[in-house]
């Protein structure tokens, strides 16, 4: 009787087991999420290849977006206008947020930092957390107004889109880059400092060095908000599918595509499964980022 | 002395240059602040979309998305954040679920509004609908919710779980008593700050939570009538999905006196909800330094 009592379990346990439970029961939702994810967007992008028998290779290589059969029951479908706008308009955003981006950052961190702290960094805070369909208005009321007066054209296009994007990604990567060079050994600086360096020496020998991989970690997080965006682009890109003759020539990016045509089309036919595979192409290139990140980290561990 | 002068050059380069930055977003947010102001009225607020400027019933599917996200994927994102940080850590497990979530936190919104689409409207026929977009939007939110919660977990000492074992209690009392009530500021902070993105999120609800708002009727407390404002099955557009649409469907003049209106909501809540977190945070800083 007494044994029974020792080895049964007792009411801490049972209670343990359960909270246990509820909590691996939430990390599987969360897994099963983005397994389905994956699987979903695949499954339905995959089909353009498989059932509509389009050309992988074409879809890639092309620019026509012309989704109507001709007499022969082929279409011409390619990808490659809005994949170039997308990386066109990204990369352009991120050259104009970086530099910015990192002078902020070193300005709060290195040279003053208690208005730094105070002042500067809740202002960027509140930009980040600014909707982005307010800048895709700003864009559409103001940027592309001024872009149409001063180069001619509509206003919309790459420029305006670029524009937009490192407004929105200047938050972004100047936080990261804040956090980054907070992290740098403050003992650092000192030794710096005692060895009769200048404050911009310390900055440039010393802060930005130790923290370079950190800080480029911060751009592939801004360039990856930015090629995933999609109200702000579509609102000032224009929304022509067509390859990018100039910085303000109207085109279309994958996500604004996506965003202007999923309700159009009807479920199952070409046209929509199209649309499917640039969903796909979207992710896979999200998980790339994803990677890339992982990578640098890994490497700046292994130091 | 040229490293003199050199410092000199580039600290002064450094201060023209974050002042001109912090000039133009004061400019920016200014102008937004300014413009919209003069729209705003007790009749902007409280009357319907379709008669004329009103965005009442917006105002109102935004809050009510907010809530219903928020309490679908609190406890989905609390109890992993426990599991990752408290029962799995340093496992394996842990390892490649917290892999997962950063994957899921970095994709774009709009994936996570197709995905929507996809199983909710198209395979489950819920339609374009307040649940609909709840669900999506508890999906945007799980991966930042659950890592923020963690963290906060993480600030705790680890010393509170020895003694809670020392003393023979369960793990999951000391987690309940002691670890939770620690990290509550933290954890809080975080649902503030996520609860300012979901607010003004529109990528992943245009074609979930859908793109039109049926004028509601705040008397009716039957949810199951099509006109209820709590109806979780009608349409629900938001007030950053009515910017967007406006603007893209150009309305015309009425458009741009809308959405400066709209603007200024949406930016004066997120301020609202960034001070609150700041304020919290700080407060937590105090604690811990105490």
């Amino acid at each position: 009787m007494k044994e029974d009592k020792l080895f049964a379990r007792s009411k801490e346990i049972r209670q343990d087991n359960w909270g246990r439970l509820l909590c691996y029961i939430s990390v599987t939702i969360l897994l099963l999420l983005v397994v389905t994810i994956v699987y979903f967007i695949s499954s339905k992008g995959l089909q353009t290849f498989t059932k509509n028998h389009v050309n992988v290779w074409s879809f890639l290589t092309t620019a026509d977006w012309n989704t109507s059969l001709d007499a022969h029951g082929h279409a011409d479908i390619g990808a490659l206008a809005l994949i170039t706008t997308s990386f066109s308009t990204t990369m352009l955003a991120a050259a104009v947020a970086t530099p910015l981006a990192f002078v902020i950052a070193i300005y709060v961190v290195a040279l003053k930092p208690k208005f730094g702290q105070r002042f500067v960094q809740p202002v960027i805070e509140l930009l980040l957390g600014i909707p982005s369909v307010v800048y895709g208005f700003i864009g559409l009321t103001v940027l592309v107004p001024i872009i149409r007066g001063r180069f001619g054209g509509t206003g919309f296009g790459i420029l305006a889109g670029a524009l937009i994007l490192a407004l929105m990604i200047l938050p972004t990567i100047t936080s990261l880059s804040i956090e980054s060079l907070r992290s740098v050994d403050p003992s650092y600086q000192k030794f710096a400092y005692t060895l009769g360096c200048t404050h911009w020496q310390m900055i440039y020998h010393v802060m930005l060095r130790i923290s370079a991989k950190k800080l480029m970690i911060a751009v592939i997080y801004g360039i990856a908000r930015a090629f995933g965006e999609a109200l702000a682009v579509q609102m000032v890109i224009g929304n022509t599918v067509q390859m990018p003759t100039s910085l303000v020539s109207p085109t279309a990016t994958l996500t604004s595509k996506l965003t202007t045509d999923i309700g159009n089309t009807i479920d199952g036919t070409l046209p929509n499964n199209a649309l499917w595979t640039l969903a796909l192409i979207l992710l896979l290139i999200s998980l790339a980022f994803n990677l890339i990140v992982k990578g640098f980290t890994r490497g700046g561990e292994a130091k | 002395m040229n490293r003199y002068r050199n410092d000199k050059f580039a600290r002064g380069l450094i201060y023209t240059i974050v002042g001109a930055i912090i000039a133009l977003i004061a400019v920016f947010i200014g102008y937004l602040l300014v413009q919209g102001w003069s729209t705003i009225s007790w009749s902007f607020l409280t009357t319907a979309s379709d008669d004329g400027l009103g965005i009442r019933d917006q105002l109102f599917n935004s809050l009510y998305l907010l809530i219903l996200t928020l309490l679908l994927s609190f406890p989905i994102a609390l109890g992993s954040a426990i599991a990752l940080t408290i029962y799995g850590k340093k496992s394996r497990f842990a390892a490649i679920a917290e892999m997962a979530i950063q994957a899921l936190s970095s994709l774009p919104s709009i994936i996570i509004g197709l995905f929507g689409f996809l199983l909710l409207v198209l395979k489950f026929k819920i339609g374009f609908s307040v649940l609909s977009g709840a669900i999506a939007l508890t999906f945007f939110n799980l991966p930042i919710l659950t890592q923020s919660i963690s963290l906060a977990i993480a600030t705790v000492p680890e010393a509170r779980m020895t003694a809670g074992v020392s003393l023979g209690v369960s793990k999951w009392h000391t987690i309940t008593k002691v670890i939770l009530p620690e990290a509550m500021p933290g954890m809080i902070s975080g649902i503030v700050l996520s609860a300012g993105r979901v607010f003004g999120e529109a990528a992943a609800l245009i074609y979930t939570a859908g793109q039109s708002a049926p004028k509601l009727d705040y008397l009716n407390w039957n949810i199951f009538d099509a006109n209820s404002f709590l109806n979780p099955l009608r349409p629900a557009e938001t007030l950053a999905v009515h910017i967007w649409k406006v603007n893209t469907e150009g309305l015309g003049a009425n458009a741009e006196a809308i959405s400066k209106g709209t603007i200024v909501i949406l930016i004066l809540t997120i301020l609202v909800f960034n001070l609150l977190a700041r304020q919290l945070s700080h407060r937590l800083q105090r604690k811990i330094y105490r």
